[in-house]
């Protein structure tokens, strides 16, 4: 069998084919072409078997010069968690000064994922 | 009246960029103006990631890759004046802003433009119907979500496939709201295939190509839009009319450089790009006027906007310490389903970097930029989008005299 992909890891966005077996005891990927880096090759295969995503979103900010500070994931996640984890994010909010970089959320729903901050909010 | 080596109009990352690499090359007396209250440009709302990837081989959030060029010029101390809106730039480079306190003039000797660009709104693609609330671009409702802490509606219908779009659409799905559908008036989709696939695809939001918003409804608020397929020449064809209801109706369709103040200071502007006719250095026709980044042409990677604006630095340092550039005789023509190049002129003499897109979708194709009959590159693509900027070195040395050059995609 096989499945088109259109690889996300870079901007190159290349048109990816991954062949593949399926049986019961699940995927076996054979082989991926259409990729310029091994990037997409690794890209293509976790993308039949577990595929993962990362996400940016922003946090309440208390006593800020800005209401908000955008966040983001340093590690991917499962793609189907992503709601989890935005919910999560929902629940918190952090006191002003933060800087970018700083770890807002650590391990994240146990994702082995950091939520940090992407921008510098200074106190009011 | 006060005197400067170099006034650089906006502190987005194309100003900053030239900042930061003209200090290095030994330009220190620099002024920058910008007329919001933090420098940064347009990144400092794009909170998604994919920034970076070529500059630092790593993913970064817009904001980030914004304060890495923040804190280079911060270090070198270069002047920053921030709430001050460049009103006026004279041909013998003159600049005149408005600030609080009252106006700055300052005399340079080089003026460097990289204002970005701003959003093509409903007027300029005319959608008929009634003016409610609830409709605006996508830029516009990335301030509202990302900076202000505003959510702007509940069930959401976006027109054009355009990048800044297709991030709201998961923007604002990730915020709890419903996102029907992307229509996009043309064949293709405008926006990267990466962000149809990350922001649409993911999220079972679906794309419609040849589509279009033939009707606005709601007194107030928005209630409702109608949408149609087109034909080739971008007409609705009648009996394929729906009806979505909406309270929000996003607008990403294109972006146009920002370009009153070239247009002020004499400098020719290319139809085609919308932004100045430029030589390699990135000059202007008017000599020491020099343009970077969105302001010269829309582009898609940031990461270019910074190399852009550093190889105009280094035309700029030149022209300041002797006074000229080198005369750019040379033309560079589009030839078959090339839409535009930047730059438009080079004067040969030195190595560059040519940026152009494709008209049309284009796959197995080969790109040639040739000089008459002798070829001086030749490159073989699996696809070219117009969505995508093509980036490519020109070595000086591969050029036969001074007859101009065509670049083709066949
Ligand atoms: C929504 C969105 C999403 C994007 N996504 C990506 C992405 O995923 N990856 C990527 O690599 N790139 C992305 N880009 C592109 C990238 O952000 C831009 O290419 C880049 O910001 C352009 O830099 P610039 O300096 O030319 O313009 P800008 O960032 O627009 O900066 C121009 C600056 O000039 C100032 N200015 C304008 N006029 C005046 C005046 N008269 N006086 C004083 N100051 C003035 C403005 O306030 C602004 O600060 C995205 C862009 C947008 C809008
Ligand atoms: S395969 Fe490599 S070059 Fe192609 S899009 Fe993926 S990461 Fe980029």
């Amino acid at each position: 069998m096989t499945r088109d992909f259109t690889c996300i890891v870079c901007p190159n966005g290349c048109d990816l084919t991954a062949e593949y077996e399926q049986d019961a005891k699940g995927i076996r990927v054979l082989r991926v072409t259409g990729n310029l880096c091994s990037k997409g090759d690794t890209y293509a295969r976790q993308e039949l078997t577990a595929p993962m995503r990362t996400i940016a979103t922003s946090v309440l900010v208390e006593g800020g010069t800005a209401p908000l500070v955008s966040v983001r994931l340093d590690r991917t996640i499962p793609k189907e968690r992503i709601f989890d984890v935005m919910a999560a994010i929902r629940r918190v909010s952090v006191k002003a000064p933060v800087v970018t970089g700083q770890v807002i959320i650590e391990n994240v729903l146990g994702l082995e994922s950091n939520v940090i901050a992407t921008k510098d909010i200074a106190a009011k | 009246m006060r005197n400067a080596d170099v006034v650089i109009v906006g502190g987005g990352p194309a100003g900053l960029a030239a900042a930061v690499r003209l200090y290095d090359l030994g330009i220190t007396d620099i002024v920058i103006l910008e007329r919001e209250h933090q420098p940064g440009g347009i990144l400092k709302q794009c909170i998604h990631d994919g920034f970076g990837l070529t500059r630092f081989k790593e993913t970064l959030s817009g904001p980030e890759y914004a304060k890495r060029f923040v804190d280079e010029a911060q270090k070198r101390g270069i002047p920053c004046i921030t709430d001050t809106t460049v009103i006026d730039v004279s041909a013998d480079k003159v600049v005149t802003a408005a600030h609080a306190d009252g106006m700055i003039v300052i005399q340079a000797k080089a003026v460097i433009l990289t204002m970005g660009c701003r959003e093509r709104t409903r007027g300029a693609i005319s959608i008929p119907g009634t003016r409610p609330a609830g409709v605006m671009t996508a830029g516009v409702a990335q301030a509202y979500i990302n900076l202000q802490n505003r959510m702007i509606g509940k069930e959401v219908v976006i027109l054009g496939s355009g990048d800044i779009g297709m991030i709201m659409a998961r923007r604002m799905t990730l915020e709890g709201a419903h996102v029907q559908a992307v229509f996009e008036v043309l064949p293709t989709p405008s926006g990267l295939p990466r962000n149809i696939e990350q922001c649409l695809n993911d999220y079972g939001i679906p794309l419609y190509l040849s589509h279009t918003v033939t009707d606005i409804r709601g007194e107030g608020r928005l209630t409702g839009i109608t949408v149609a397929a087109v034909d080739e020449r971008m007409q609705p064809i009648p009996g394929t009319e729906k009806d979505y209801d909406c309270d929000t109706l996003i607008l990403s369709v294109g972006l146009i450089p920002e370009n009153e103040l070239t247009i002020g200071a004499g400098a020719e502007l290319d139809p085609k790009t919308k932004g100045a006719f430029v030589d390699e250095f990135c000059q202007t026709t008017v000599p020491g006027i020099f343009a970077a980044g969105n302001v010269l042409h829309v582009h898609d990677l940031v990461d270019f906007v910074s190399m852009e604006a550093e190889s105009l630095a280094e035309g700029a340092a030149e022209y300041i310490k002797n006074g000229s550039l080198p005369k750019a005789g040379i033309a560079i023509a589009c030839g078959e389903n090339v839409g535009h190049t930047i730059p438009q002129r080079i004067s040969g003499e030195k190595s560059f970097h040519l940026s152009l897109r494709v008209r049309k979708v284009m796959k197995e194709c080969t790109l040639t930029v040739s000089q008459g009959e002798h070829v001086l590159l030749t490159r073989k693509m699996k696809k070219a989008l117009p969505a995508e900027m093509i980036n490519l070195n020109i070595d000086a040395k591969k050029l036969k005299g001074t007859d101009d050059l065509e670049v083709k995609v066949v």
